[in-house]
């Protein structure tokens, strides 16, 4: 059963990006797109997310608000950075206030390249994340069957 | 009747709701999701980790399940229309309950507004039940599906005010204040917000277990001429989609505002008409 692929929930973060991003990320969402062919519904909640999508570095005060809400997302699940910027900071790497790339606070599965990435991109990002989640499904079930 | 729906209805719940999905899609110009879709997520569903916040809500959350099942059961098996009510009532109350177990600021207002909503609709259920009595002049769900009087003739404002209800019930905006799978940063989901995995895909399930009932309530309007009751089943939820995607969120109010009204004016003065001048029929 994988029934996972076939109804990922998503939640998207803006860690600091310049909105450039977070634009892209709901034009995936607009009857152009229409990313809700594929199931994918865009929750507010981490709680119901498998996937979650972050945009923009990291910066000091919402380090703990990532992790946080990381920690808050049910097992199986993935992350997807969108941008330059969630890969490593970007333009603002050199700002005092930035972290970096979401990897400095929380593993990342898969990285949507462009500034800002294209929504074909993003969607092709999560497509493959989806192959990870479905991964991360199958060591979770090979695990509690050892177990 | 009872069993077959016990196993059927959240089949033929989960397809409504795949194709009201399509048809919201296709409102707004969308392709939409597979009309499975609703399936599909609730399996993924039991196949998340469970994280659960307290124990009781789980407690909570299966007996609003088995309620709601109750409540479907016994309308199929053409029981006592204020036994359902209350059975559904008391479904609505363990979900409240289970809101208020988790301790979260999220789910204590999705909670409050469910609350509100609760209160909103119930005048115009309790009526409605009131109103099928006076027409066939029973309670009981088997003589009122069954009966040959045209209720509909009777009971327009009451009907009409059940339709009312019935976007309040499902969830639709401009109703949606409680829980809304449109409701994303603002509500995160409100009554729903600490519970995942299993947890919510009862409470999904129990929803389709829901909307099967009330459709099922609008048959008892139309129960002299079943082929006629289907077909309004079908315009009337139509109908609701279309309110859905028209409407936007309001305030909670409005939704008290629109219970009560129809209750009143709608309801109310409809049994009064009914009451002076038909009675006996
Ligand atoms: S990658 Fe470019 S568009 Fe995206 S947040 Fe960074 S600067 Fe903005």
């Amino acid at each position: 059963m994988a029934y996972l692929k076939k109804s990922p929930w998503l939640l998207h973060y803006d860690a600091s990006s310049c909105n450039g991003c977070d634009i892209e990320v709901l034009a995936c969402l607009t009857p152009l797109y229409d990313v809700e062919r594929f199931g994918i519904i865009n929750t507010g909640n981490p709680k119901h997310a498998d996937v979650f999508v972050i945009t923009g570095g990291v910066n000091e005060m919402n380090r703990e608000v990532v992790k946080n809400i990381y920690e808050q997302m049910p097992d199986p699940k993935v992350v997807v950075a969108v941008g330059i910027c969630a890969a490593t900071g970007g333009v603002f790497r050199e700002c005092y206030n930035i972290a970096g790339g979401v990897d400095e606070v929380i593993p990342v599965d898969v990285y949507v390249p462009g500034c800002a990435a294209r929504p074909e991109s993003i969607i092709d990002g999560i497509v493959k994340a989806l192959g990870i989640l479905e991964e991360k499904r199958a060591k979770m079930k090979g695990q509690e069957g050892s177990a | 009747m009872a069993i077959v729906y016990l196993i059927l209805a959240p089949v033929l719940g989960g397809l409504i709701a795949g194709i009201d999905r399509k048809l919201t899609a296709r409102m707004q110009g969308r392709v939409g999701p597979p009309i499975l879709q609703p399936f599909y997520d609730v399996a993924k569903l039991f196949e998340k980790e469970d994280v659960t916040v307290t124990p009781s809500q789980n407690f909570y959350i299966l007996s609003y399940l088995v309620f709601m099942a109750v409540t479907g059961a016994l309308f199929f098996a053409g029981e006592d229309l204020l036994l359902l009510i209350f059975a559904f009532t008391l479904a609505h109350i363990f979900i409240v309950l289970g809101a208020y177990a988790a301790y979260s600021p999220y789910s204590y207002v999705g909670a409050e507004r469910e609350l509100i909503t609760l209160m909103a609709y119930e005048p115009m259920i309790i009526l409605t039940a009131i109103g099928l009595y006076l027409v066939t002049g029973s309670f009981y769900v088997e003589t009122i599906a069954t009966s040959q009087v045209p209720v509909i003739l009777y009971l327009p404002g009451v009907f009409l005010g059940f339709l009312t209800v019935l976007t309040i019930k499902l969830r639709k905006s401009p109703f949606d204040i409680s829980t809304s799978h449109h409701a994303h940063q603002e509500l995160v989901k409100g009554l729903t917000t600490e519970f995942s995995g299993a947890t919510l895909a009862k409470i999904e399930i129990a929803h389709w277990y829901e909307t099967v009932v009330l459709l099922g309530i609008v048959y008892l309007f139309f129960g002299f001429n079943p082929l006629l009751g289907l077909a309004v089943i079908v315009v009337a939820y139509i109908l609701e989609i279309f309110i859905d995607n028209t409407f936007s969120r309001m305030k909670w109010q409005m939704t008290m505002k629109s219970g009560w009204g129809s209750a009143a004016i709608l309801g109310f003065l409809n049994l009064v008409v009914l009451y002076y001048f038909y009675l006996g029929v």
